[in-house]
């Protein structure tokens, strides 16, 4: 099968542990990490790239062990005429994508650092961030 | 000497195009380098602004009469109702009003992606709103049922009255709970995860007046991107001062406008739709205060710095939902801004709620504004009470 482009979120809780070493070691499954961060409140967010014939498997026993999966199929964008630059998405934005640029203040998206979980999606009080699928 | 100015000696400056405007921004360095005296004697006018979401904010509408005519006694624009408890084709629509059929926190967190403050922004926007609106009918007036749609051109008036604004200090808020909450601060994660703040600090139009020496009814102000006027002491206006240890005055605090303007000269840049999730809808209001320096007292508060303008932190997750809100701290404006802040010996990391950028943008207009001639200052029919 190609290669599956999955997005994973870990919690304080499971962020520690080796999950991706047994996705190799008991399921034979091809790995390749495009992106990966903690935060400082040690949530983990993975972009992974996977192949193998077991990857249903592998996918079921990531959920077993807590962590989110989903599909990297979208593109989060910025609707700049929308953005006020209030800085309230910083906070949440796990990878630091979003962030306040100071003295300014003006917030600033970098596509490249996003792991499209859609946290800023969900939150963004004028709805300035958008999905691109 | 000491300096003292008129509001008519800087009227009459700007009116020669010679006034010397600095924004609240500017003018903290021009103090720092060269002292209070020199930059009173300089200086007319200092220009502050603020653009953050403000709930009590909303507009009074006279749609015109139809034929036949009708007293409108229900009122929905694009289903969120507004309120028709006065004459026949008045209504005031707030910002915070949701249409009935928004699911509301039913499915929590809610989304509230649209309400009045979404109406607002649309019709500023000059996009075309749905009118619908039913009546008992009277001899006088008979119509009973009313579907349209309506732009700000095309009805009669559109003034925006908002009862509370621009709130002079705002709690910093942070959630002690385990669960993650979601309030009118925006999302706070469990156990101090983060923490958000209001108000402009060092731009803040209350800030920089503590003692409402300036600011006060018929001030004239950039309201929503167009001209408006302080139009009483908001509600809730309870000014006070956050002490130190030593109990010296620090800041400003509690302070409140009520403002009113014509939303048809107002601009969607300036006036904008905002939902929180888990808590509702709201309008970011865009305001900016000019300080008239008419002395030297007035240029030392409106001189104060991110450094010298504090808050304090409170526990949305416990004391505040129950009315019982305990200060965990005092931070500073700078610290806010530094994107941490240290409560009870833990560090946090900040996000604001009101936007720094575009609020320098605002006390920038208002400055070319008053710097073109276009904008003279009034001098307050009554000052606030204090």
């Amino acid at each position: 099968m190609a290669p599956q482009k999955i997005v994973l979120r870990f919690s304080a809780d499971n962020a520690d542990q080796p999950i991706i070493y047994h996705l190799v070691k008991d399921y034979d499954l091809i790995i390749n990490i495009l992106k990966a961060s903690i935060n400082p409140h040690k949530e983990g967010t993975m972009v992974l790239e996977l192949t193998g014939t077991r990857y249903e498997e592998g996918i079921n026993y990531l959920k077993k062990q807590g962590v989110t999966v989903h599909p990297l199929t979208q593109e989060v964008v910025r609707n700049e005429d929308k953005c006020t630059h209030c800085g309230n998405c910083t906070a949440h934005c796990p990878t630091r994508a979003l962030f306040i640029e100071r003295p300014s203040m003006e917030v600033k998206f970098n596509g490249d650092e996003c792991v499209v979980c859609l946290m800023c999606v969900k939150i963004c009080p004028v709805h300035a961030m958008e999905v691109r699928i | 000497m000491s300096v003292k100015r008129t509001y008519e000696e800087i009227n009459e400056r700007i009116k020669a195009g010679k006034a010397v405007v600095l924004t609240a921004e500017e003018v903290i360095g021009k103090v720092r380098e060269q002292g209070v005296t020199k930059t009173a004697k300089e200086v007319d006018v200092v220009t502050t602004g603020t653009f953050g979401p403000m709930c009590s904010s909303g507009a009074f509408f006279n749609f015109g009469h139809t034929k036949p005519r009708m007293r409108m006694s229900k009122i929905w624009l694009n289903d969120v109702p507004a309120y028709a408890g006065i004459a026949a084709v008045d209504a005031f629509l707030g910002a915070t009003e949701l249409p009935e059929q928004d699911p509301r926190n039913t499915k929590y967190p809610g989304e509230f992606r649209y309400g009045g403050a979404h109406v607002i922004e649309d019709l500023v926007a000059g996009r075309e709103v749905r009118l619908r609106a039913t009546s008992y009918g009277t001899d006088c007036y008979p119509r009973t049922k009313l579907e349209t749609t309506i732009t700000l051109d095309s009805i009669n008036e559109a003034i925006l009255f908002n009862p509370r604004n621009c709130y002079q200090n705002y709690n910093c808020a942070v959630n002690s709970a385990d669960r993650l909450i979601y309030t009118y601060m925006g999302v706070l994660k469990p156990h101090f995860g983060n923490a958000t703040y209001s108000t402009s600090g060092q731009l803040s139009p209350l800030l920089k007046d503590p003692y409402f020496q300036t600011i006060g009814i018929g001030t004239r102000i950039f309201l929503g991107g167009g001209i408006g006027y302080v139009a009483w002491h908001g509600t809730q206006h309870s000014p006070g001062f956050l002490k130190d240890e030593e109990g010296r005055e620090l800041t400003g605090t509690g302070g409140t406008l009520a403002v009113i303007g014509d939303l048809k000269q107002m601009s969607a840049r300036w006036l904008v739709g905002t939902s929180y999730i888990g808590y509702g809808v709201t309008l970011t209001v865009g305001i900016g205060v000019p300080i008239p320096i008419l002395n030297e007292e007035i240029l030392i508060n409106a001189a104060k710095s991110d450094e010298e303008l504090y808050t304090v932190v409170v526990d949305y997750g416990e004391g505040y939902p129950k009315g019982e809100p305990e200060e965990l701290a005092l931070v500073s404006y700078a610290e806010l801004k530094s994107g941490k802040i240290k409560v009870l010996g833990k560090e946090i990391p900040t996000s604001p709620v009101s936007s720094y950028f575009r609020a320098q943008e605002i006390a920038g207009i208002l400055k070319d504004w008053i710097l073109k001639g276009e904008f003279l200052l009034s001098e307050p029919i009554q000052l606030l009470p204090r």
